[in-house]
């Protein structure tokens, strides 16, 4: 997909100005974060777990390789096939030899962040194989042609109204003047159109929110059930996984399931947590002839052991996107690539390079809700505060704010002359503003007095004034 | 590809700054798997008995699914004949080719039309086995197998769940602890079902039935003479 | 009264130092009345966070170390904003990982330092407040000092004791205020929605007063709220607690 992450600033101004958007994002409170908060109050064990599965991840990206190479040979125990790819590229030619092998026209997809990372869709479409998703927010945005703009609701962003338009106008087969003014026809209108599609498809892709190292089982949780009819109905299965998806033991999925749709949605389970491993058996009725599985690296061995090594642990719940204020405000696609919010703030840089994503580990005011409800305990602030160290360091932090630093640090050096500098301004506003209290305008404030007054100090700085109190007394 | 997996492998072991594990740490990591541990379970879902029963219908009821309960085996199809009735739908089923179903006397119900054999599309009404009920969630633990083809979970409208009361259990970790003494690996699928398929993807309403099932229904076998712990 | 009073050295902060040093007042007032012997450590200037969080290491730690060394001897070092104490007690030790001498030193400091309400709800026990306000007040959460240093009830036990004042919680309240240091200048449009919902969420409680314990989000909010002509007044906690409300609230002038 097209990278837009250089133009976040102005990607958000629009973003603001939509009133569709805020409309929707409003609707994330009510939805995501309180359900939330009740599924975790249901449950006083709730941080015992999310200590467990931090060291789990911890344990397993200590030993990332052994499980890897674990989970390979149980896979192919049970018939399956895995290809290692290092980046995009690889992956995406892997993925379309297979389809081709199958003589695939059309491929059922279920979402999977990691098809949107090496941007699968576009390359099968390129090379005459359709891809449809089916998980509803994914097949609504694939109709409009946009990106998702949150990783567990990638059409959070739309009103029912823009739903309904773009079904009117892509699904030609019913009558023009149905009625589409409830969700529930919608939801109708999808389940059929996508029925037929489950069942024409040559090859089903679907994400992995889990590989499990014990028993080569890939772990797909949905609540729609697609990721399900997918890797049913057609004859191949492709799972698309990166590395770090890998956990020891079932009893180590069932941890790191009790966090997730809790910290998702506020379920207590998703609806089908479906453990996958390999083909069809014999006797099976049902079930793909072939299983496939591509274990994709791009980026994230290097994060690994460095200062980004925590965000390995994540598990792509969406919880920091639906408490951040950031988020909450400009919603996914200002950050203008797959990952939005604080995960992708820090994600993005290490996977699409820091230059084009200078602003996002900026754009964040570290108000640490992000931190507080990850379910993996991943301190974010902390590692885009390393990005930023990263940009100081390459300079790329913009010259005036550079300019702005050093002079304030010089000073702040400087106690006496600190003094004496900031003794003069202070005194200076504060006559200026001491009748209303307050700046409407001021030269150099621009960034602060676009939005709102810049209150005037009252005059006299504390350590003048407490020199005078000193010198005072007897 | 085997540049691939190499490169990958090694990238790994660069950055953790170390080479292959050594024999003795390959045989730690080998012991964890072979003797898999719990982590923390919570404490809801340590219960037994009658209060276990309870806690299951209690969640699966939060989740939407609905659950009646019946004496034993002959009780299934009036249960399941009266839930379809009830709810206006076909009479027609579709039943896994499982053992366990076919000691169901479903002659007794003469309404109910019995085919065994996998999910199709038309389908409208499913009934299969589970190898366990979850009393934590209320989740089903279902298998795939001869015996119980997955379409059957997600492709009809309805989907009916016929459970014996002797296969809940309290947590996952409980059913993964089966799973094992069965002794036969992992299936093709196991699949956890907590509730119907739904959505919330437009404008956040939730509406039951986006892909699989609009209606889960689970008719369980265990009455209240069992009910010593 | 403690026999010994508590030797007490106040980091009064450089937004407090410069913009409002009514509130540094404030704070050796209610030192000064529960008992303690305040000084003010001369060497200091600032903490160090704009350039920490700008990714200017060097510049923070040197700054750092001007703290610690302005700072040493003292028995508790008391600073009127969560988000400095934050800094101090958080960030000095990580800043330092590299560096075992001055990274001791830097944890000790860090033991040493409190937030100023936290340490006169908790340390002090609340002794010698004595004030009054006429108002319904609402509190608003500053992000550091609740995530960081886990005040949250601290303020409102204080607040409690205060004659006449009413405390309206607003649903918001652990909310950021979208100030975010630098943040608030460097993407504006989005500060400024971010900021909207605390205002509107502050009104909405039905409070005429809002405090807080972070001279950054209060300049932030009051700005906000007086740029949208609204009545509602806005100070730090310590000016209500030490019955220093004569003066104009924050935003507010002398000339009406």
């Amino acid at each position: 997909m097209q990278i837009t992450t250089p133009s976040f600033k102005d990607n958000a101004r629009r973003a603001l100005g939509d009133s569709d958007l805020r409309r929707a994002l409003d609707n994330m409170k009510t939805g995501f974060v309180g359900k939330r908060l009740l599924a975790v109050e249901r449950l006083p064990e709730f941080d015992a777990l999310r200590d467990d599965a931090r060291d789990i991840k911890e344990h397993v990206l200590e030993n990332l390789d052994a499980y890897l190479e674990r989970f390979e040979a149980r896979v192919k125990e049970q018939g399956g096939q895995v290809h290692w790819c290092r980046d995009a590229d690889e992956a995406r030619r892997v993925m379309l030899e297979i389809c081709r092998d199958a003589g695939a026209r059309t491929v059922t997809k279920s979402k999977s962040m990691i098809g949107e990372e090496i941007a699968i869709n576009e390359h099968l479409e390129a090379n005459g194989i359709e891809p449809v998703e089916t998980d509803l927010g994914e097949y609504i945005i694939q109709l409009r042609r946009e990106p998702p703009s949150h990783i567990i609701a990638p059409a959070i962003h739309l009103s029912k109204e823009q739903v309904a338009d773009a079904f009117r106008q892509k699904h030609g087969q019913f009558p023009g003047d149905r009625p589409l003014d409830e969700p529930r026809a919608l939801v109708d209108e999808a389940r059929a159109v996508l029925r037929q599609r489950y069942f024409d498809a040559d090859v089903g892709i679907t994400g992995a929110n889990m590989l499990v190292a014990e028993t080569g089982s890939v772990v797909i949780v949905t609540n729609e059930g697609n990721a399900d009819l997918t890797m049913t109905l057609p004859p191949v299965h492709i799972v698309l996984a990166s590395i770090e998806k890998v956990v020891p033991t079932l009893e180590d999925a069932a941890t790191i399931l009790r966090v997730l749709a809790r910290s998702a949605t506020g379920q207590e389970m998703s609806v089908y947590t479906t453990f996958c491993t390999g083909p069809r058996r014999s006797g099976d009725a049902d079930g793909p002839e072939a299983f496939h599985v591509v274990l994709l690296d791009n980026g994230r061995s290097a994060l690994l052991g460095g200062e980004f090594h925590d965000i390995l642990r994540c598990i792509r719940c969406g919880a920091c996107l639906n408490h951040c204020p950031v988020y909450s405000a400009i919603g996914g696609h200002a950050y203008g690539w797959v990952y939005p919010g604080p995960m992708g703030a820090v994600l993005t840089p290490g996977l699409i390079g820091l230059e084009q994503a200078a602003d996002l580990p900026n754009a964040t005011t570290f108000c640490g809700k992000c931190e507080e409800v990850c379910p993996m305990r991943i301190p974010l602030p902390k590692m885009m505060r390393y990005w930023r160290d990263r940009e100081f360091e390459a300079r790329l932090t913009p010259t005036l704010s550079r300019l702005g630093l050093a002079a304030w640090t010089f000073l702040a050096l400087r106690p006496a002359l600190y003094r004496v500098a900031t003794g003069l301004v202070i005194g200076i506003l504060g006559a200026l503003g001491r009748n209303r209290g307050r700046f409407r305008r001021l030269p150099l404030a621009g960034g602060w007095t676009a939005a709102r007054d810049l209150p005037a100090p009252q005059g006299r700085t504390f350590m003048r004034l407490w020199a005078q109190r000193r010198r005072g007394r007897p | 590809m085997s540049g691939a997996r190499d490169t990958i492998l090694g990238s790994i072991r660069k950055s953790l700054k170390r080479g292959p594990l050594s024999a003795e740490q390959a045989a730690r990591l080998e012991h964890r798997l072979k003797t898999p541990r719990a982590n923390v379970i919570p404490a809801r879902a340590r219960v037994s008995g009658r209060r276990r029963t309870d806690l299951f219908v209690d969640e699966a009821e939060r989740v939407s699914t609905t659950v009646a309960r019946v004496a034993d085996a002959a009780g299934v199809p009036g249960a399941i004949a009266s839930y379809l009735a009830e709810h206006n739908l076909p009479a027609t089923l579709k039943v896994a080719p499982d053992p366990a179903l076919k000691t169901i006397p479903w002659s007794e119900k003469p309404v109910l039309s019995v085919v065994e054999g996998r999910g199709e599309d038309g389908d409208a009404v499913s009934v299969t086995g589970a190898f366990a009920g979850v009393a934590e969630t209320g989740t089903l633990v279902l298998l795939s197998g001869p015996e119980h083809p997955s379409t059957l979970n997600l492709l009809p409208e309805t989907h009916i769940v016929v459970l014996r009361r002797d296969h809940l259990v309290g947590s996952y970790e409980d059913a993964w602890a089966l799973l094992r003494v069965m002794g036969r690996g992992m299936p093709r699928t196991v699949t956890m079902v907590t509730g119907p398929s739904r959505t919330a993807d437009i404008e956040q309403t939730l509406q039951l039935g986006a892909h699989g099932p609009r209606r889960l229904h689970i008719v369980l076998i265990g009455g209240a003479e069992d009910d010593a712990e | 009264m403690t026999a010994k009073a508590l030797d007490v050295g106040l980091f009064v902060t450089c937004l407090v130092d410069l913009m409002r040093p009514v509130v540094g007042f404030a704070a050796v007032k209610l030192l000064e009345d529960a008992g303690c012997a305040v000084s003010v450590p001369p060497g200091q200037t600032c903490c160090g966070q704009p350039a920490y969080n700008s990714g200017d290491r060097g510049s923070a730690r040197r700054i750092a170390r001007q703290v610690i060394a302005a700072c040493e001897g003292i028995e508790h070092v008391v600073v009127p904003s969560g988000s400095c104490a934050g800094m101090i007690k958080v960030h000095y030790p990580e800043l330092f990982a590299d560096e075992p001498e001055t990274a001791a030193r830097a944890e000790a400091l860090a033991r040493r330092t409190h937030e100023l309400v936290s340490f006169l709800a908790g340390a002090l026990e609340g002794a010698g407040i004595d004030a009054e306000y006429r108002g319904a007040v609402t509190y608003h959460d500053a992000c550091s000092g609740l995530r960081e240093l886990a005040i949250k009830e601290q303020p409102r036990a204080l607040l409690r004791r205060v004659r006449g004042l009413e405390l309206k919680e607003s649903r918001e309240a652990e909310t950021c205020c979208g100030f975010g240091g630098t943040f608030c200048v460097k993407y504006p449009d989005i500060s400024e929605s971010i900021v909207d919902l605390k205002v509107d969420d502050a009104i909405a409680s039905g409070a005429d007063t809002l405090l807080s314990g972070d001279l950054g989000c209060l300049l932030n909010i009051a700005g906000r709220l007086k740029r949208r002509a609204s009545p509602m007044r806005v100070r730090h906690v310590a000016e209500v607690l030490a019955g220093m409300t004569d003066g104009p609230a924050i935003a507010e002038g002398r000339g009406g």
